[in-house]
C-alpha cells in the first residue's frame, strides 16, 4: 500500500453549541477517491473544509504528504465547494484564466475546458450557466493547476439525473488520471459507484470505514425484498420474517430466498411488485445508526 | 505574486467595465459635476472683468473707460473698500475717475494686467496706486475640495462594498482555497480602484479646469503625486473598513461615519482657519485634509516638494497602515 496522501489525526471542531467533529482519524491513499458519507449536519462538510485549510480545527491536525498544510498545499489541491458564486460579467473562460493566474503551475486553459465538455460554453457569461454546466465550471476551476488532490463537497446535490450522471463520468475520467479525490455526498449511489473507501459519519464521528464492498459484506449476509407498503398486508406481520418499515415500503431483510418467497405466497401477499435487491450503503447507515441517511 | 496579483487586478477590471450601469453612473458623475460648476461659474453671458469704481452710481457716458465692453462696472463707496476688494480679487481693479483718474491694480492678478491696458488705452494719464496680495478667486479654492471630496466617496464606497459582496456570496471563501494571499488580493482591489479614480479625476480636472479657466501655479506632477497617494490612503481605509464586516448596514453606516466628518471638516467647502484647535486636530486625522492641504498649497500657491512633504509622509504611511491592518484582519469567509 502507497504512503498516504493525506491523514487525518484526532481531528476536532467545537463550536459554543455544538461539537461539530468530534476526533475524526483517518488516512487517504494516494490515487484512490475517499467518500465521506453521512446524513446532513453529520460534520462532512466540515471535516473537508478543515481538511482543505480552510476552516481551523479546534484541535487534531491533517498532513499531506507527510507535512502540516502550507503552501505546497494550496498550489497542489483542487477544491469544489458545495455552493461558489463567481466573479459577476466574466465568461467561462476568463473565470478559468482568473484562477489559473492564481497557481504557478497548471493545465492550458484550453485543455481544462476540453476536459470539463465546456468549450460552447467557454464565451457564455458564467451566471447564465445552467445548474449542472455551472457545476462543470467549478470543476474546471477546480482542475485547473493539474491537482494532486481534488476536494469534491457534495458536487451532485440539486443536480438532475442527467447531469448527475455527466459529473460522473467526468469524475471517473478524473480519477483515470490518478488523482487522489475526496468526495463528500449523502448519494449511496453516488459513493458505491465513485469511492474506493468510504467513511460514514454520524454526529461528528465516524461510525465505519472501509471499502464499500467489504463494509456491506461484514454487515450483511442477506438480500432485501422490497414491498410497497399497500401490497403487504396487516395480518403477514406476524409471520417470522425480518421486517423493516419505512415510509412507503416494506422491507424484509432474509438469508434463505426461497422459505420467504414461500412463506409471503402462503400468506398470500401480492408479489406483483416485489423487488429483490443486495444491501447498499443506504441500509447500512441505518443499521449501524438506527436512522435513515437522509433524515 | 505579481502574476496573482495581476490575474485579480485584471478580472476586477474586467468585471467593473462589463457592469454598464455602474460604468455610466461612474462616467457621468464627473461629467455633471463639470456641468454643474459650469452653469454655477461659468456661462458666456459672464463679463470678462470687474472693475470697482469709486463713485456712487456709475454713469457709462461719463468717462471714455466706462463704455469698454466686457466690463462689468461696480460702484464702490469708500477707497478702503475698494482697495480690500482689489487685495482678494473680487474685483480686478479699481479705479477713481474723479479729476485726474487714478487706479489701483493687484499686480498678482493676471485679469488685472488686462484690465490696465484697457484703461490705459482709454486715458493715458491715469496714474497706477500699486496695490499687493494675491487672494485667490472662491471657485479656485473650491476646485481642489471638490476633487477630493470625488475621490472620496469613489475610494471608500467604491470597494468596501465590493469586497462586502464577494465575502457574501462566497467567491472569496473561493479566493482564499488558492494560493492568493490576503495582502495580494487587497494590493490588487486597491490598484484596480486607483487606475479608475485617476482616469475618472483628470477627467473632471481637464473639465472643471476648462470651465473655470482654471491653472495650477505649481507643479502638475506634484498634485499628480498627491492625488494617487491621497486616493491610496482613502482606497486603504475603506478596504480596512470592509476587512472583516459581513453586514451591508453596517459597512454603510461605518462609511458614513467616516465621510461625514471629512466632508464637514477636511476643508472641501471652507477653510480650517479659526477654527477651534480640537477640529483642526480632529481634521487632521482624516487623510482628505491632508491631500486637500497639499493640492491647495501646490496649485494655489506653487509650493515644491519640501512644503508638502509632511502632507506626502501622512498619505504614503497612513496607505500603508491601513492596508497592512486590513490584510492582518482580513476575513475571507463569513463566520
Amino acid at each position: 500500500m502507497s504512503d498516504p496522501i493525506l491523514e487525518v489525526r484526532n481531528l476536532v471542531k467545537q463550536y459554543p453549541s455544538v461539537t461539530a467533529v468530534d476526533g475524526v482519524s483517518f488516512s487517504v491513499s494516494e490515487g484512490i477517491c475517499f467518500g465521506l458519507l453521512g446524513p446532513n449536519g453529520a460534520g462532512k462538510t466540515t471535516t473537508i473544509e478543515i481538511m482543505e485549510g480552510i476552516l481551523t480545527s479546534s484541535s487534531g491536525e491533517v498532513r499531506y504528504r507527510g507535512e502540516l498544510l502550507g503552501p505546497r498545499f494550496r498550489e497542489e489541491a483542487g477544491i469544489l465547494f458545495q455552493k461558489t458564486a463567481l466573479q459577476d460579467f466574466l465568461t467561462v473562460r476568463q473565470s478559468l484564466t482568473l484562477f489559473r493566474g492564481l497557481y504557478d503551475r497548471g493545465l492550458d486553459v484550453d485543455e481544462v475546458i476540453r476536459l470539463c465538455a465546456l468549450e460552447k460554453l467557454a464565451t457564455r457569461d458564467n451566471r447564465k450557466l445552467s445548474g449542472g454546466q455551472q457545476q462543470r465550471l467549478l470543476l474546471a476551476i477546480a482542475l485547473v493547476n493539474d491537482p494532486a488532490v481534488l476536494f469534491l463537497d457534495e458536487p451532485t446535490t440539486g443536480l438532475d439525473p442527467q447531469a448527475r450522471r455527466n459529473f460522473w463520468e467526468l469524475i471517473q475520467s478524473i480519477k483515470a488520471r490518478n488523482k487522489t479525490i475526496i468526495l463528500t455526498t449523502h448519494y449511496m449511489d453516488e459513493a458505491e459507484l465513485l469511492c474506493d473507501e468510504i467513511a460514514i459519519m454520524d454526529r461528528g464521528r465516524i461510525i465505519a470505514q472501509g471499502g464499500p464492498r467489504r463494509l456491506l459484506q461484514e454487515h450483511f449476509e442477506e438480500v432485501l425484498l422490497e414491498l410497497p407498503r399497500a401490497d403487504f398486508p396487516a395480518g403477514a406481520r406476524h409471520l417470522a420474517l425480518k421486517i423493516i418499515d419505512s415510509s412507503d415500503r416494506v422491507e424484509i431483510a432474509t438469508q434463505d430466498l426461497d422459505t420467504t418467497l414461500r412463506c409471503l405466497m402462503d400468506a398470500q401477499v401480492p408479489l406483483r411488485n416485489l423487488r429483490i435487491r443486495p444491501p447498499n450503503l443506504e441500509d447500512l447507515f441505518l443499521e449501524l445508526t438506527g436512522k435513515d441517511l437522509r433524515t | 505574486m505579481m502574476k496573482r496579483l495581476l490575474a485579480i487586478w485584471h478580472a476586477r477590471n474586467l468585471e467593473f467595465l462589463r457592469d454598464r450601469a455602474t460604468l455610466i453612473f461612474t462616467l457621468l458623475l464627473p461629467i455633471m459635476v463639470v456641468v454643474g460648476m459650469s452653469f454655477v461659474f461659468g456661462g458666456p453671458e459672464r463679463p470678462l472683468f470687474k472693475v470697482g469704481v469709486l463713485t456712487a452710481k456709475i454713469d457709462r457716458q461719463s468717462d471714455p473707460f466706462l463704455r469698454e465692453r466686457y466690463v462689468d462696472f461696480v460702484p464702490i463707496a469708500t477707497e478702503s473698500e475698494g482697495l480690500r476688494k482689489a487685495t482678494h480679487q473680487q474685483i480686478d481693479l479699481l479705479v477713481d475717475l474723479r479729476g485726474g483718474a487714478r487706479y489701483w491694480v493687484n499686480t498678482d492678478a493676471p485679469k488685472g494686467y488686462i484690465v490696465e491696458k484697457l484703461l490705459l488705452a482709454a486715458d493715458p494719464a491715469a496714474r497706477r496706486q500699486p496695490v499687493a496680495g494675491a487672494a485667490v478667486r472662491y471657485v479656485d479654492w473650491l476646485f481642489p475640495g471638490i476633487l477630493g471630496m470625488n475621490m472620496m466617496f469613489s475610494c471608500l464606497f467604491g470597494v468596501g462594498y465590493v469586497v462586502l459582496r464577494y465575502r457574501k456570496t462566497g467567491f472569496l471563501k473561493r479566493l482564499h482555497a488558492t494560493p492568493l494571499t490576503a495582502f495580494e488580493f487587497l494590493t490588487a482591489q486597491v490598484l484596480s480602484r486607483l487606475c479608475l479614480i485617476v482616469f475618472v479625476t483628470g477627467v473632471l480636472y481637464i473639465g472643471i479646469g476648462a470651465v473655470i479657466h482654471f491653472h495650477s501655479v505649481g507643479s502638475l506632477m506634484l498634485v499628480g503625486l498627491l492625488a494617487l497617494l491621497g486616493a491610496l490612503s482613502m482606497i486603504a481605509l475603506g478596504l480596512t473598513i470592509a476587512a472583516r464586516v459581513s453586514s451591508e448596514e453596517l459597512v454603510g453606516g461605518l462609511l458614513n461615519l467616516l465621510t461625514w466628518p471629512m466632508m464637514l471638516v477636511s476643508g472641501i467647502w471652507f477653510s480650517l482657519e479659526g477654527s477651534p484647535r480640537w477640529v483642526q486636530w480632529v481634521a487632521h486625522v482624516f487623510p482628505l485634509t491632508h491631500l486637500l492641504e497639499g493640492a491647495r498649497a501646490v496649485m494655489l500657491d506653487g509650493a515644491g516638494i519640501a512644503q508638502i512633504a509632511p502632507n506626502l509622509l501622512y498619505l504614503g504611511a497612513t496607505a500603508l497602515i491601513f492596508l497592512a491592518f486590513g490584510a492582518w484582519s482580513f476575513r475571507w469567509r463569513i463566520e
